[in-house]
C-alpha cells in the first residue's frame, strides 16, 4: 500500500516530492507518482494544497458493533491518597465533548478509601463518578489498574476514554486499549470533535516541530492520553451522582510487588508538578550559582530544572534534566536561565505556556522559542527580579 | 537468560522542521539515529548480562537500511539480532508495530526480559513497550532508573514516577521501558565492530511471524493521521527592554498579567 494521488486535482507542483523523506515520490508528466518505496507516514498529504494526496484507510473496515459506544469517560488520577488535577481538566475538556455529541459524562477512580473523592469531582462538570475502591488498587500497579478500567469499559461501552499523559497514564493506558483492542493517541494537547462524532486528536510530533491530527475511525472506544496543564477545568455542577463499581477479583491481579514508594524529598526536583520551573544551563558557571535559582524558584513554589551541560558539569542532580533524554516539562512558567536553547533542551520544554529566555547572548537560540527574552547578564537580573519578587511579595 | 532489546531508527529530530516561508516539512539532510532511549535499553541488557550472564537479541521493525541500526548495537556487545522488514508493516501505528515486534518475541522464545526505551524521539508515544506487554501477557514496569536480578526468577527494579520513585520486584519474563538513569551507553569495541559487521541478520516479514496481512500495517492499525501541520508560532514573543532592573520590573508585571501561580 502507498499513498494515492487524484489525479484531477494534482498538478505535478513538485513540493511533495520533496517533503517525502523515503524519496517515494517523483514527478511523471502530469502528476506525482508515488513508488513502493512510501512508508505510509502522511508527510506529503498536508503539505499538498489541491489535496490531492491522501492515504488509504486503516484498518479493516469498523467494529459491529460500534453504535452501541455512547458517553465520554475520563479516568481522573487519584495517586496515594490525593486526586491529580488532570482529573479536573480533562472533566472540562469533556464536558465540551460530551455536550457536542448530547452524551453523559463520567469520571472514573481508581484507588483505595475512597470516601470523599466522588464529591472532589462532581463540581468539575461530571453527570456522575464511578468508584472502584478496593485495597488491591492502593498502589499504583500496571495490571491491577488496566485489569479495573478495562472491566468498566467492557460492561458499559464509553465511545471516548481520555486519561492524563502522566507517568501513571502513559504507562497504563496503553495496556488498557492494547486489551480492548482499540487506537489510542498518546500526549494529546488539542481535542474536538467532528460532526459524525470521531475524535480529533491533535499532538505534537517529532519533537514538536509537526503537529498532527489523529483518529481512531474504526474502533470503540477512541481513547487519548492528555497532557497536563493544557486544558482548563470549569466549575459547573450538575447534581451528579456517585456509583461504586465492584469489578469481580481476577480483573485486580497484578504479578508485580510494590516494595516501596520513596516520596522525591526535594521539592525543588518536583519537575513535572510544579507550576513554575527555573532552569539553569552552563551560563551558571559553577554549582554554587545554583543557590540563585534555588531561591527564585522557592519564591515562586516553582521547582529547579537544568540542562544537559550543567548536569555533565556535576552542578546539579542529574533528577533536575530537563530535555531529550531528562524530563519532559509543560509548566505555566519556564524561566531559562543561562542555556543557549540547544534542540535536545527545547523538546523537553517547548510545551510550556510562558517561556522567558535570561541570556547575555543575543543569539542564543533559546530566544527563538521564548514569549519573552531578557537580554541580560543572569547575575545582574536574577539578583533584580528576586529584589522585585520579595518587595512585591512583602507588600 | 534470554534478554530481547527493541530499538527504533529514528530521523534526528533536530533537523525536523516546517519551512517557514512555504509551510512544508524540511527534512533535507535528515540522519537517521539509533532512538537514544533504546541505547539506554542496550546498556541495561548488556549490564545485566555483565553481571549474570545472558543471550541478547535485539530486534527492530523498518525498512532494510534499519539493518545499521542493529549492527551498531551490535558492535556493543549484543549477541545477535533480527530485522522486521516487509512492505505489509508500512503505515503501523503503535497497536500493528506491537503486534509485529510482540509475533517476534514469541517466535524468539524462550526470552525471560523484553527491555524498550522509554520512547521514541519522533513520535514520542510511550505506547509500543506497555501494548507489546499485554500481548505477550508479561507484567510491566515504565520509566525504570535501575534493575537487577532478586532472584533467578525475579527483576526488582526502581522506576521514576512523576514524584518520586518506586521499587516494585517482577516476575519473570517481564518488560520494562528505561530512562537514561540506567547507564550511559557503552562504546563499541573493535571486537564487536568487527563481529557485528560479519553477523547475519535474519529478516522477518509478516509471514515469517505468522501474522496475516490484515494484522499488520496500515491494515492492522486503528489509528489514522488525517492532518499534519506546523505548530502555530508564538505571537507573544516581546524582548524587554532597559537595565537589568527595569527588565525585572517589566518581566514581573508580564508573569503578574499572565496570572502565573506564585507571582
Amino acid at each position: 500500500m502507498k499513498a494515492l494521488v487524484d489525479p484531477n486535482k494534482c498538478t505535478a507542483c513538485g513540493v511533495c516530492e520533496e517533503v517525502c523523506p523515503a524519496s517515494a515520490i517523483t514527478l511523471a508528466a502530469t502528476m506525482a507518482q508515488v513508488s513502493d518505496d512510501c512508508t505510509l507516514c502522511g508527510m506529503c498529504v498536508d503539505t499538498c494544497e489541491f489535496g490531492a494526496i491522501s492515504l488509504p484507510e486503516v484498518g479493516t473496515g469498523p467494529m459491529a458493533n460500534l453504535a452501541d459506544y455512547r458517553g465520554v469517560w475520563v479516568y481522573a488520577e487519584w495517586r496515594e491518597g490525593v486526586l491529580h488535577r488532570v482529573g479536573s481538566e480533562l472533566l472540562g475538556a469533556g464536558r465540551k465533548l460530551a455536550d457536542k455529541r448530547g452524551v453523559e459524562l463520567s469520571a472514573v477512580v481508581l484507588g483505595h478509601c475512597l470516601d470523599g473523592i466522588g464529591e472532589q469531582l462532581l463540581p468539575y462538570g461530571a453527570d456522575r463518578v464511578l468508584l472502584v475502591d478496593r485495597p488491591e488498587l492502593a498502589h499504583f500497579t500496571d495490571e491491577a489498574y488496566s485489569g479495573a478500567l478495562r472491566e468498566l469499559v467492557r460492561r458499559e461501552r464509553p465511545e471516548i476514554l481520555l486519561a492524563g499523559a502522566t507517568a501513571i497514564g502513559r504507562s497504563f493506558i496503553p495496556r488498557v486499549a492494547a486489551g480492548l483492542g482499540t487506537g489510542l493517541t498518546a500526549d494529546c494537547t488539542e481535542l474536538d470533535i467532528s460532526a459524525e462524532g470521531l475524535l480529533l486528536q491533535t499532538r505534537p510530533a517529532f519533537g514538536g516541530n509537526v503537529m498532527a491530527t489523529i483518529v481512531c475511525p474504526h474502533r470503540r472506544p477512541q481513547m487519548a492520553t492528555v497532557r497536563p496543564k493544557v486544558m482548563k477545568p470549569t466549575v459547573d455542577p450538575r447534581g451528579g451522582r456517585i456509583e461504586p463499581v465492584e469489578p469481580p477479583p481476577e480483573c485486580l491481579q497484578s504479578r508485580v510487588e510494590v516494595l516501596e514508594v520513596i516520596p522525591e524529598r526535594d521539592a525543588t526536583a518536583r519537575l513535572t508538578e510544579a507550576d513554575v520551573i527555573v532552569s539553569g544551563g552552563r551560563g551558571l558557571k559553577k554549582a554554587e550559582n545554583f543557590a540563585l535559582l534555588e531561591q527564585l524558584a522557592q519564591l515562586m513554589n516553582g521547582a529547579v530544572g537544568a540542562s544537559r551541560g550543567a548536569v555533565e558539569e556535576g552542578w546539579i542532580d542529574p533528577s533536575h534534566q530537563v530535555g531529550q533524554t531528562g524530563r519532559t516539562v509543560a509548566p505555566t512558567l519556564y524561566l531559562a536561565v543561562g542555556l543557549s536553547g540547544a534542540i535536545q533542551h527545547v523538546v523537553g520544554m517547548q510545551g510550556s505556556q510562558i517561556i522567558v529566555a535570561v541570556n547575555k547572548d543575543p543569539n542564543a537560540p533559546i530566544f527563538d522559542v521564548a514569549s519573552y527574552g531578557v537580554r541580560a547578564d543572569l547575575f545582574e537580573f536574577i539578583p533584580a527580579f528576586i529584589r522585585k519578587l520579595k518587595q512585591e511579595q512583602g507588600g | 537468560m534470554h534478554i530481547v532489546v527493541c530499538i527504533k531508527q529514528v530521523p534526528d529530530t533536530k533537523n525536523v522542521r516546517i519551512d517557514p516561508d512555504t509551510h512544508t516539512l524540511v527534512r533535507q539532510g535528515v540522519e537517521s539515529i539509533i532512538n537514544p532511549f533504546d541505547l539506554f535499553a542496550a546498556e541495561a541488557a548488556l549490564r545485566l548480562k555483565d553481571r549474570h550472564g545472558a543471550k541478547i537479541t535485539v530486534i527492530t521493525m523498518g525498512p532494510p537500511q534499519a539493518e545499521t541500526a542493529l549492527r551498531e548495537v551490535m558492535a556493543r556487545g549484543v549477541d545477535e539480532a533480527v530485522l522486521l522488514s516487509d512492505r505489509a508493516f508500512a503505515g503501523s501505528d503503535t497497536w500493528a508495530t506491537a503486534t509485529a515486534l510482540a509475533a517476534a518475541v514469541k517466535k524468539l522464545n524462550p526470552v525471560d526480559l523484553v527491555i524498550c526505551g522509554k520512547q521514541a524521539i519522533d513520535g514520542d508515544t510511550a505506547q509500543v513497550g506497555p501494548e507489546m506487554a499485554t500481548f505477550l501477557d508479561f507484567p510491566q514496569a515504565a520509566c525504570v532508573k535501575s534493575l537487577d536480578l532478586a532472584d533467578q526468577h525475579h527483576l526488582q527494579i526502581t522506576r521514576q514516577t512523576d514524584e518520586g520513585t518506586e521499587v516494585w520486584k517482577l516476575p519473570l519474563p517481564a518488560l520494562i521501558t528505561v530512562v537514561k538513569d540506567v547507564g550511559e551507553p557503552r562504546v563499541p569495541s573493535i571486537k564487536h565492530k568487527l563481529r557485528a559487521k560479519k553477523a547475519a541478520i535474519p529478516v522477518w516479514g509478516a509471514a515469517d511471524l505468522e501474522l496475516a496481512p490484515e494484522q499488520v500495517g496500515l491494515a492492522g492499525s486503528f489509528t489514522q493521521v488525517v492532518r499534519v501541520f506546523s505548530p502555530p508560532r508564538r505571537s507573544d514573543r516581546i524582548l524587554l527592554e532597559g537595565d537589568a532592573t527595569q527588565q525585572a520590573e517589566q518581566l514581573y508585571d508580564l508573569l503578574k498579567a499572565a496570572k502565573v501561580p506564585g507571582i
